[in-house]
């Protein structure tokens, strides 16, 4: 399924389509900012929304939330990609809300500062006055996605109330909003992993090594490959084994697992995308809590 | 690999998730996770899989086992990429259907084979032609339950076409299927050797993409001004439909000024060409008058510029619709407010019959009339699915009230070519409504290159009406022009040979002429009418039967003196001997045209310079192209 030998039509409709959602946001709101993680799906949107304004630079800023738990290579990789873009990039760190007393620290071995970015971003979100935050999210992701919207309404609590949401027409999209609300825009909305990838490959974007196959200590808990690190304590029985494995999505160290893979190449990624078993969160310890984790998460205002 | 977005309508009952769960069960579509997913929530035990549990997503709807929005779901063969927009069936969902319906190319109507066509299926099918999907696939379910019989097929698809006749679709494509069993949705069945057609699948691959797109009328609607030095500014938008290039002519509204396109930016590099789907970027070469809401048209291929708007309306607020307060229309990139003035009819989602009424509440869908603030550039939704939609939004909670897809420019008498819905006409032929055209006019004249009208040419008996026009008919014709001439005398040996020369008489002939050309004119030809029709009410009647701008009153002046001198029939002369009565000039009144788009006066200019002088008031009116 490599996209260099053929025609990729859905490619240039997707790409349209996000770069028009893009446009939108910025037409339609104030304070927009776009969510950069630095992983694949928003190093995507970020090179769509390069695109959307050419010769304009990017006209809003990029927020960061840093759970502190991030891959090393993650952070170099941002900070290189800013400079290159001469994009405005703004970072606010669960630390800070550690500090602050805004959030407490989960204990065990299990803990996660997933769920505690939440409130950093809300905070973030409050502080900067934002009223539209473009998500990397895509409907193939999780169930609970596919009905999201592409301009997704947040109370002022950030929740999303999937029995309300405004139907949402041909490409209509209404950002009309009450003072203290705010959207959430997905321009990947129709994107698939696989699409990304091909994406990915025929745009030529650089993406994290993590992406590709590379030789890790891991730790499988729970079904899943953790990378060796200060965040993550081993239990009883476990430890850590050297393995050829690279990671589908990059978020916190403490809950991306990584996928054992020989794909040290992006047609390589996209060929073994293509014949996957799994899906793509698969590797995320958090999702598999209980059967409507995903929902849960998302009415409190996870992205 | 291309993409195709379809959406499915249907219920829980007939199958609909289980179709979309054996989609992707058989073209490896769901992954091991899921799979153990739907077992662990499987209730049943069933020796078929729960693929419907595959597909409701949020919790409530797995606790009620009913599907309440619109959901999007992904899968791809080698062939093609494909988004489902996945709908509920029930009537209180017709407003997810119609979003679900709103951005698809294809729509997949499942029926259940032990209960053939329901009310439901009716409201599917109605709702994929009120949108204008451009491909249908009834697929016949459940097959398995009524031991693949192909009478049963046979009879269920007669009765679906007897319906979709009535409708506005083209394309309808009949497959019989298991979803449960896997019959002919992606492999072929044993089961169904009668059944010569294509899978589900297969049709799914191969069905035509990319139709809803109109090639020919370029629309740019502005989304964003590109300003990021003093030397450039650029206009960022979606091409709409048509395309255009470099050095190309265009007009922008509303302001209405003539540029030419620059240059089309993108960050891969300058393109020779913007096409229909495209998002770019597009510098004029002068600086005039250009923001979000603007658009950016060919100058001889405009939309309607216009604040009245006939449309239909889908309903999708719990708030009932309102006539007394404003809302907001959000028509492509522009956004002004509006009022729904008229409220014509309403339509039984259930009978499709056409009620009275005052309001529309959720799920109800009738055709209004809106009037707005500011100029909207519309084309009819029919011609142009990306510029002949809008939506309206509630000002004081903000919520998305309607979904609308507009006819044409509103107006008071019965819109041309659409059903007749004004009083008048019900009361004389109750029985009668206008049969929609297969093929819209504004297509028609697409293709011919040039607009249809109507050219009414009226004056005294020997003035040189059918002169001047048989003239100009020769002139249009060379020019590629598709016309038809409408005589006086020619129509009074059959269409109105039972005619004299009274004024009721004379009155129906006129009126006759008039829903002749009328007919014409829906058919895309430039007709020319020479009538001496003396009476000014008789004129006025035929040109409300067509829209603005495409009816042109032409008067052929010339002093009754020259006439009665010409007297080409000898009319005068018997006229004057009274041999004739109520003749026009001499025993009957003639009304001269108060306000009429064109005179000549032919006692004054010879024929050719009558000619010279209409072709430019034609072509400075757009309605031809000017010469080479």
């Amino acid at each position: 399924m490599s996209v260099s030998s053929e025609t990729a039509r859905h490619l240039d409709t997707l790409e349209s389509e996000g770069i028009h959602v893009i446009r939108e946001t910025a037409a339609q709101f104030e304070r927009p900012v776009l969510m950069f993680s630095g992983g694949k799906d928003s190093l995507t949107m970020t090179h769509l929304a390069r695109k959307a304004f050419y010769p304009e630079p990017i006209p809003f800023p990029l927020l960061h939330v840093d759970t502190g738990h991030n891959f090393p290579e993650t952070l170099r990789f941002r900070d290189d990609l800013m400079e290159r873009i001469g994009a405005n990039l703004i970072v606010r760190t669960v630390q800070e809300s550690i500090d602050k007393g805004r959030v407490k620290e989960e204990q065990g071995p299990n803990a996660s500062r997933n769920k505690l970015q939440i409130v950093t971003l809300l905070d973030a979100l409050d502080e900067l006055d934002v009223d539209a935050a473009l998500g990397g999210a895509r409907r193939d992701e999780e169930k609970a996605r596919a009905k999201e919207r592409f301009f997704s309404h947040r109370d002022r609590f950030g929740q999303w109330d999937p029995k309300k949401q405004r139907p949402e027409l041909w490409n209509q999209y209404n950002g009309r909003r009450n003072p203290g609300e705010h959207f959430r825009v997905f321009p990947l909305s129709n994107w698939t992993e696989l699409d990304v990838w091909q994406y990915i490959e025929r745009e030529g974007l650089e993406i994290p090594s993590l992406y590709l196959a590379h030789k890790r200590d891991v730790v499988e808990r729970d079904g899943s490959l953790l990378a060796k690190s200060d965040y993550i304590s081993l239990r009883d029985g476990e430890h850590y084994a050297e393995k050829m494995v690279r990671f589908r999505t990059i978020g916190d160290m403490t809950c991306t697992g990584a996928i054992e893979s020989t794909a040290t190449t992006i047609p390589e990624v996209i060929e073994e995308v293509a014949t996957a078993t799994h899906s793509e969160r698969g590797g995320r310890t958090d999702d598999q809590r209980s059967e409507a984790a995903m929902e849960d998460r998302k009415r409190k205002g996870y992205f | 690999m291309d993409l195709l977005r379809f959406t499915t309508a249907g219920s829980v009952d007939d199958g609909k998730s289980t179709l979309i769960g054996r989609l992707f069960y058989d073209t490896q579509a769901i992954f091991e996770e899921k799979m153990s997913e739907i077992q662990r929530n499987t209730q049943r035990d069933d020796e078929d899989l729960e693929l419907a549990l595959l597909t409701d997503g949020l919790r409530a709807e797995r606790e009620q086992g009913i599907t309440i929005d619109v959901a999007y779901r992904y899968f791809a063969t080698p062939k093609r990429k494909f988004i489902i927009a996945d709908t509920p069936g029930h009537e209180q969902y017709t407003r997810n259907m119609v979003t679900g319906a709103s951005t698809a190319e294809l729509a997949i109507v499942l029926l259940d084979a032990r209960k053939g066509v329901l009310e439901q299926s009716h409201r599917h099918a109605f709702i994929a032609s009120l949108l204008q999907i451009p491909h249908m696939i009834v697929a016949v379910n459940k097959m398995d339950l009524v031991d693949y019989d192909e009478d049963r097929f046979r009879e269920i698809v007669d009765e679906f076409r007897d319906f979709a006749d009535k409708l506005d679709v083209n394309d309808i494509t009949f497959i019989p299927i298991s979803a449960l069993k896997g019959d002919n949705v992606v492999t072929e069945s044993e089961k169904t050797p009668w059944y010569q057609g294509a899978t589900l699948l297969h049709r799914l691959e191969t069905v035509k993409t990319q139709t809803d797109r109109n090639q020919v009328d370029f629309r740019f609607p502005v989304q964003n001004v590109i300003r990021p030095h003093q030397d450039f500014r650029g206009f960022a938008g979606q091409v709409a439909s048509g395309s255009v290039r470099p050095g190309e002519e265009v007009v922008v509204l509303p302001s209405n000024l003539t540029t030419e396109v620059e240059s089309i930016v993108t960050l891969d590099g300058e393109q020779d060409q913007a096409s229909p789907g495209e998002s770019v970027v597009i510098s004029l070469t002068d600086e005039i008058d250009v923001s979000r809401g603007s658009m950016i048209v060919r100058s001889r291929n405009r939309p309607e510029v216009t604040r009245q708007v006939d449309a239909d309306l889908c309903w999708m607020d719990e708030e009932k619709l309102r006539t007394d307060r404003p809302y907001i229309v959000q028509h492509g990139t522009r956004e002004t407010q509006a009022y729904v003035s008229n409220l014509v009819y309403r339509i039984n989602v259930k009978t499709l019959h056409r009620e009275e009424a005052d309001t529309l509440t959720l799920n109800e869908i009738g055709r209004v009339e809106l009037e707005t603030a500011d100029p909207l550039f519309i084309d009819s939704y029919r011609v142009n699915r990306h510029t002949g939609r809008f939506i309206l939004v509630d000002p004081d909670t903000n919520a998305t009230v309607a979904g609308g897809m507009i006819r044409g420019v509103g107006q008071d008498v019965a819109a041309v070519g659409e059903e007749s819905t004004t009083r008048k006409e019900q009361q004389t032929s109750p029985n009668v409504v206008w049969e929609g055209l297969a093929i819209p006019r504004e297509e028609r004249e697409a293709k011919n290159g040039h607009k249809a009208a109507v050219m009414w040419f009226t004056g005294l008996s020997g003035a040189g009406k059918s002169t001047v026009a048989k003239a100009l008919e020769e002139r249009l014709f060379d020019r590629g022009i598709q016309t038809m001439h409408l005589d006086g005398d020619n129509v009074r040996h059959g269409l109105s040979g039972d005619l004299g020369f009274s004024a009721n008489d004379r009155e129906e002939n006129v009126r006759r002429v008039g829903e002749v050309s009328r007919l014409f004119f829906e058919q895309g030809t430039f007709t020319l009418c020479t009538f001496v029709s003396p009476y000014r009410e008789d004129r006025t009647r035929v040109r409300e039967l067509l829209p603005e701008g495409r009816f042109l009153e032409v008067h052929v002046d010339c002093a009754l003196e020259v006439c009665k001198e010409r007297d080409p029939k000898g009319l005068y002369e018997k006229a004057e001997k009274g041999e004739i009565s109520n003749f026009t000039g001499v025993s009957a009144p003639y009304e001269e045209p108060e306000d009429p788009e064109i005179v000549v006066r032919t006692d004054e200019h010879d024929v050719e310079t009558c000619v010279d002088q209409i072709v430019d008031a034609l072509e400075a009116r757009g309605l031809i192209p000017e010469a080479e």
